[in-house]
């Protein structure tokens, strides 16, 4: 006999299967060989900030009385954000979907959800390892104040968070493809980004534009971020902002997301 | 004893009809194949057997349970091999097993899973390296990781190359010896005669015949086929008045008389009574693929595409 695969009728009663974990631990291994993300997403965005920290260095490199750094960090933050939930995720998830692997676990007992939460688990986990980053390369490197409300940058953290995987998963939802979800992500990117300030800080941003970034998510992100970093809590409208596209966004997924 | 029950199932895609009305049981122990050509509607049978489907009007027990509702329970004992379903690229082989193996509750060992196979090498490779061949093993690795009750196995052997079939026939085998029951999806006529106990085959959304292969195959494959080069000169007449003998043709030397199951005897009988030796002589049963092809009405092929 070579191989001893006598079905398990009688197998000892439920021995809790590790399975959740092992998915999730299999997921972060994936993407720990995945360095071009890695990059985009991690060394890239810290790269960036220890620049705008030499840059800041100089004089008149600060906006309204603000360091270059300083206002750079939650625009950074919401870049890594968006790199993991919008530009990671939903190319992962469609692509499984695509390849037939969430219908191959269909049929195991664990069931396809549990590799979506992993992968929900591992891009949130990296992200919030970027943001660490982030915050420790402006505080060590330049002397940035880490935020002054701790609880406003947390729920603030949060909201964006879940507003921006909700939005990586109703792509998910709605690409057909792992490739299609790619060039969605990608898309997504630059509106987004922009009005996080990325190319134009909201304080160089004119009055109107300014207005329409306070009503998108990272926007709305960066300046509840920009607030609790400087020590007040943020304006309740910016977090109402944030909570209503992580609504709206979730459900929209979890209504449109198909399995096969 | 059943351990799977298909009463009346139906199920259709918008208009298009893709099971109008399959009836079957597999007993425990058995290789069961569920034969038949690309869209005669296996796949959606069997995807309703593992509860990726839920049929539209029949019932559907394995193990005695829906499988739209046996939850985790029944999935802990029904191992399923799918057609095109991959895995990420950069997962290992051994990731693979490792990780499917965390599912259920007592596992194979993997290792020992992956040598049968013969992957033993590629245990370190990324998914994306291993050919069609290796592929393919690893997905039925995967569906016997848990120990199952079940195995569903759909198309097995598609691309792999022929040792690696005899190889994977072999294992199959030797899973069922451990009392694992089998049903194997197939369009491949040879895998099927050689491995299953029994047969259904299903053309147009039915089932059109259940039952052993080699019944089958005489039940509906009709005739012998005898071929050889006759030592001399040979009168047609003298085998055409053969009871036996249905028709005779003649391919530049080569005779082929086709004829019932008794003909071989009456031919070689009638030859040596004429001092005639047959050269070559070849004798063609009739195989489950003449039967196959008997009943669906299709062209003469080996692998009936």
């Amino acid at each position: 006999m070579p191989v001893d695969i006598a079905p398990a009728h009688a197998a000892p009663p439920a021995r809790p299967r590790p399975a959740f974990r092992k998915l999730a631990l299999t997921e972060a291994r994936l993407l720990l060989r995945e360095p071009v993300a890695l990059f985009w997403g991690l060394a890239f965005p810290m790269a960036l900030l220890a620049i705008m920290g030499i840059a800041s260095s100089g004089p008149g490199a600060r906006l309204g009385g603000v360091p270059l750094v300083a206002v750079y960090e939650p625009i950074l933050i919401a870049f890594v954000t968006v790199a993991f939930a919008i530009q990671g995720l939903p190319a992962v998830v469609a692509g499984y979907r695509e390849r037939r692997i969430l219908r191959r676990l269909a049929t195991t007992p664990v069931g396809p959800v549990r590799v979506v939460a992993a992968q929900l688990a591992v891009n949130l986990a990296v992200a919030l390892v970027a943001t660490a980053g982030i915050l420790a390369v402006g505080r060590l490197g330049f002397g940035v104040a880490l935020p002054g409300q701790p609880a406003a940058f947390l729920v603030t953290y949060v909201l964006a968070a879940a507003a921006m995987l909700g939005l990586g998963m109703l792509i998910a939802a709605l690409a057909p493809t792992g490739r299609t979800a790619g060039v969605i992500g990608t898309m997504v990117f630059f509106p987004l980004m922009f009005f996080a300030g990325l190319w134009i800080p909201r304080a160089t941003m004119p009055a109107s534009l300014l207005r329409i970034s306070d009503f998108t998510p990272l926007g709305a992100a960066v300046q509840a971020m920009q607030d609790s970093m400087s020590g007040s809590w943020p304006h309740p409208s910016g977090l109402a902002v944030l909570a209503g596209y992580a609504v709206v966004f979730t459900v929209a997924a979890a209504r449109f997301f198909r399995w096969d | 004893m059943a351990l799977i029950d298909v009463e009346h199932l139906h199920k259709r895609y918008g208009e298009k009809i893709a099971v109008d009305d399959v009836s079957l049981t597999v007993d425990e122990g058995e290789i069961f194949g569920v034969l038949g050509r690309n869209g005669a509607g296996k796949t959606t049978t069997v995807e309703c057997i593992v509860g990726l489907r839920r049929p539209d009007r029949g019932r559907v027990r394995v193990l005695g349970m829906d499988p739209r509702r046996g939850g985790p329970e029944l999935r802990e004992q029904v191992g399923v091999q799918l057609q095109e379903s991959e895995l990420p690229d950069k997962l290992t082989v051994a990731g693979a097993i490792d990780l499917y193996g965390s599912f259920y509750r007592a596992p194979a060992d993997g290792r020992a899973l992956l040598d049968v196979l013969g992957l033993a090498e590629q245990r370190n490779a990324r998914y994306r390296k291993l050919s069609g061949g290796q592929k393919q093993r690893l997905s039925i690795a995967l569906a016997l990781i848990g120990r199952p009750r079940i195995a569903v196995l759909d198309e097995l052997t598609t691309g792999l190359d022929p040792a690696a079939r005899r190889g994977t026939w072999g294992l199959i085998e030797d899973i069922r010896r451990q009392g694992v029951t089998i049903v194997l999806v197939s369009h491949f006529m040879e895998e099927a005669e050689r491995l299953c106990d029994r047969v259904a085959v299903i053309e147009a959304g039915r089932v059109a015949a259940v039952g052993s292969p080699a019944g089958l195959a005489g039940r509906l494959g009709g005739e012998q086929r005898i071929h050889f080069r006759p030592s001399g000169p040979l009168d047609g007449r003298l085998l055409a008045g053969l009871p036996a003998v249905t028709s005779i043709t003649r391919t530049g030397d080569t005779v082929v008389v086709t004829g019932t199951a008794d003909a071989l005897m009456a031919v070689t009988a009638a030859l040596a009574g004429r001092g005639i030796v047959a050269h070559e002589l070849r004798v063609e049963q009739p195989s489950l693929e003449d039967a196959f092809v008997a009943m669906t009405g299709g062209a003469r092929s080996s692998t009936l595409n």
